[in-house]
């Protein structure tokens, strides 16, 4: 289908594209779902809408209201871009060591922005976000952490959309940051194809990241269910810049930093089933295009200078 | 039997600010025993009843324990381990 009465209904539906030159051989196939499609350029366009739409349903978000939400960028630029087209003011809490380009697109969208301390990255954000809550009870948070819509809209969404695009699908592979793709996809294949292994690729960050002031300040989404997922792996900036590099050069597919890490552990199943000797279908996640991180200067010169500018920023 | 294990800011305070130290064992409840006896306090931090704390993840050559074992988990010669403190992404 491609025509659609709004942008907001054109959410999903992304294409699956395969991967000749990175896949290992014809057995071992390697495919990559473009989520950057999606209307602002990400995967959270789902999640985004889906808990928009649920907030709306059950009476929480009403018209003319405040949505208050904690993101790294993605979340918050597709909640601005819904907010924008349904009358609704947004505010969100952003780590400061987040690219210059989101917080342009964020306030292109209309939202407002509220500045969490980097040290801490994303847990600040939270931790703000919740106190603001606390001091405007009258303000919205969906709260992407914790909200089932957020999982519910892989669930219904991309996890039916692959297993009509590939039916031999093997392996699932994408990021863990809410871990609401994850969740979602994983309980879409557990009723439908319970072979399917679910694989999470985890950014690691340089050290300002996991500056917490304690070990208790540590921070697990409400959302995430470790028997849904297989296997997991910690991808440094590193392995990310190398491998969205190759995705470019060998496939033409110019991603984001996250996608690295994702292709990065995508490559690594794909490598353990041809030592094997098995048959495998890997699908992994393009969860946006590079645009938004040009100015981190992950895309020039070494990986080496790479590696080391993207120190202390929130690559993914 | 030499296995590098990194270490988060937050824990430097048990390696005397060391980054990453050496240590031994063929499961990690083994090496973390063997922390322990260089590194008095460590062990305690790291493990609650038994079982890892919540918001602590160890990854062996990048691979989260958890799904390979667990304190069970099986170390080689020359991997790599990592503890880092579970932070939210999104």
């Amino acid at each position: 289908m491609t025509r659609f009465d709004s942008l907001l209904e054109s959410v999903g539906g992304t294409p699956l594209i395969g991967l000749p030159r990175l896949s290992p051989s014809p057995d071992v196939r390697i495919w990559a779902k473009l989520e950057d499609r999606n209307p602002t350029g990400s995967i959270k366009d789902r999640p985004a809408l889906k808990m928009i739409e649920q907030a709306e349903k059950d009476g929480t978000l009403r018209p003319g209201a405040t949505i208050l939400e904690p993101t790294s960028g993605n979340t918050g630029i597709s909640l601005a871009m819904a907010a924008k087209l349904k009358g609704y003011r947004i505010v969100c809490v952003m780590p400061e060591n987040t690219s210059e380009e989101r917080r342009q697109l964020l306030r292109m969208w209309g939202a407002e922005i509220v500045s969490s301390p980097a040290a801490g990255g994303s847990n600040e954000a939270v931790r703000v976000a919740k106190k603001i809550a606390g001091e405007h009870p009258d303000w919205v948070m969906l709260y992407q952490y914790g909200n089932e819509a957020n999982a519910l809209s892989h669930e219904e969404g991309t996890g039916p959309e692959l297993l009509a695009d590939l039916p031999e699908i093997t392996h699932f592979v994408a990021g863990l940051g809410t871990t609401g793709t994850l969740m979602g996809v994983s309980r879409f294949f557990r009723k439908t194809k319970p072979d399917v292994r679910i694989v999470a690729a985890e950014p690691r960050y340089g050290e300002l990241v996991y500056g917490l002031r304690n070990l208790d300040e540590g921070f697990v989404p409400e959302l995430y269910d470790a028997t849904l997922i297989d296997s997991r792996f910690s991808v440094g900036p590193r392995d990310a810049v190398r491998r969205v590099r190759e995705l470019l050069e060998l496939e033409g597919i110019f991603a984001g930093i996250s996608t690295g890490a994702i292709l990065h552990a995508a490559l690594g199943q794909a490598a353990k089933a041809v030592k094997a000797g098995e048959k495998a279908d890997i699908a992994f996640v393009v969860a946006d295009g590079g645009w938004k991180y040009l100015s981190t200067g992950a895309y020039e010169g070494t990986v080496d200078e790479a590696e080391d500018r993207l120190d202390g920023q929130l690559w993914a | 039997m030499a296995i590098e294990v990194r270490i988060p800011t937050i824990l430097r305070t048990y390696t005397d600010g060391a980054k990453a130290v050496e240590a031994e064992g063929a499961t990690l409840t083994a090496l973390i025993d063997d922390l322990e006896g260089n590194h008095p306090g460590i062990k305690e931090r790291l493990i609650d009843n038994g079982d890892l704390r919540r918001f602590v993840n160890v990854y062996i050559n990048d691979e989260d324990v958890r799904f390979i074992g667990g304190l069970d988990a099986e170390l080689a010669d020359g991997d790599q381990v990592v503890v880092l403190p579970a932070v939210a992404g999104g």
